[in-house]
């Protein structure tokens, strides 16, 4: 089968003729219910019939929305193209959407959201559709933001067509990497047609532990690295002079007064983190200052 | 768009602080008739913000929503029926949503919120 992803933009591919097309079609309509289902299932909400909203990322022309719908839920969807969407608001759907591309993250106010479903959309993120795009940076934005607009310890469940291995592990990778736990779920394995991928995360605490810690062990990024740097260079004594280091070198390197990266840099990963929904303290004329050696 | 749905909105432009509540401002409403849910209109009541709940609806006209949150446990049918029409049946149609923080202003047509960004515009 040939991948839509690779043959134009997601809003230009769904247009009005497409989303048509897509909606009328009882075969999809077929399959995008069977994988609704799968996703709530494996949301595993407790059997209390309390009323839950949803997010539903990629909601398109409402397939998966309707069957949100008849399993009992409220949802919101967001989807990037307007042709989708007015299909979707054609057929007096029940949920409330919005026109939004989820490579640049979740307009939603923090922790409001009980979970989140995502019915074949995600891999749209791994295609970069002009040079301003960078896959890796876009499914970090959607994925940081989706943490923070979820409930802590709520669930999201993303089926996605990877087109391989590495496209899979690129999107969980990005998932892990914001904060959420959790891994992959695959549907029939053993069959290349009916194989379906499932991305099952958890904002926050599983079993009232905390992951955060143990995520960050796993990073191998420069951030861990100018993480560690950072706790180091309290106490190093060289000076840093923009020479090429060894990693040991540059773990003793910096001091002086300022950041080794610069107070842009620092403002920027600030800016972040709030992005994130974390609390960090306000931006001021000493920050990325080193702090005087007090005893 | 609903005002549920607004409520739950906040523009993630850059330079945006909460981002909410975004200002409606509105060229076409509409009403739609929709099923009251009395457990489900409850939990919405817990989980908005009702000062933005309140100056939402006053924008659109919708009158008679009290100064501050309302007891749940002391509504009854009456006023959350109120409350479900303001919420759930009211719609804009066309109109903007306007940052409150930066002042971007995110078009409503055809009741389709477009939050979309420009590339330089995301955090
Ligand atoms: C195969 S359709 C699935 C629609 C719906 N979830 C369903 O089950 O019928 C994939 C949807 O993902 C949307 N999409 C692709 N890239 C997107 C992006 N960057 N942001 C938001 N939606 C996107 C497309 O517009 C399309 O509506």
């Amino acid at each position: 089968m040939s991948r839509p992803e690779i043959s134009a933009p997601p809003q230009e591919f769904y247009n009005d003729n497409e989303a048509h097309k897509y909606t009328s079609s009882s075969r999809v309509i077929e399959i995008q219910d069977r994988l609704t289902e799968r996703a709530v299932e494996l949301l595993n909400f407790p059997k209390d019939d309390l009323p839950r909203l949803l997010l539903d990322v990629g909601c398109g022309s409402g397939l998966s929305g309707d069957r949100l719908t008849e399993l009992g839920y409220s949802w919101i969807g967001m989807d990037i193209s307007k042709s989708m969407l007015q299909v979707a608001q054609d057929r007096t759907i029940e949920g409330g959407v919005i026109q939004y591309d989820m490579g640049h993250g979740c307009p939603f106010r923090p922790g409001i959201f009980d979970g989140c479903v995502s019915i074949s959309a995600v891999q749209w993120l791994c295609n970069a559709d002009h040079l301003q795009q960078e896959p890796r940076k876009r499914l970090n934005t959607f994925f940081s933001q989706l943490y923070r607009c979820l409930k802590r310890g709520a669930k999201a469940v993303l089926q996605f067509y990877p087109d391989g291995a590495k496209q899979a592990e690129l999107i969980t990778t990005a998932a892990l990497r914001v904060g959420f736990s959790g891994g992959l779920v695959v549907d029939y394995p053993n069959s290349t047609r009916a194989k379906k991928y499932f991305l099952v995360l958890v904002a926050g605490c599983l079993d009232g532990i905390s992951t955060s810690s143990t995520i960050l062990a796993r990073f191998e990024s420069s951030e861990a690295d100018a993480f560690k740097s950072v706790r180091v260079d309290r106490r190093s004594k060289a000076s840093y002079e923009g020479k090429k280091l060894s990693m040991g070198q540059r773990l003793k390197a910096h001091s002086g007064h300022k950041h080794p990266k610069g107070k842009a840099w620092i403002l920027k990963k600030k800016q972040q983190a709030r992005c994130r929904g974390q609390e960090i303290s306000q931006d001021s004329k000493y920050t990325g200052r080193k702090r005087k050696d007090r005893l | 768009m609903r005002l549920l749905t607004h409520n739950l909105l906040a523009s993630n432009v850059k330079g945006a602080k909460t981002g909410f509540p975004l200002k409606i401002h509105v060229f076409v409403q509409e009403e739609h008739e929709t099923a009251f849910n009395k457990a489900f209109l409850l939990a919405t009541l817990r989980k908005i913000n009702w000062i933005a709940f309140r100056e939402a609806a006053d924008s659109l006209g919708v009158p008679n929503l009290p100064e501050l949150p309302p007891d749940l446990d002391k509504c009854d049918d009456s006023m959350l029926r109120k409350y479900h029409h303001a919420l759930m049946e009211v719609h804009v149609k066309e109109g903007y949503l306007i940052c409150p923080d930066t002042g971007r202003r995110f078009p409503i047509t055809k009741g389709i919120p477009n939050m979309l960004l420009n590339e330089d515009e995301v955090c």
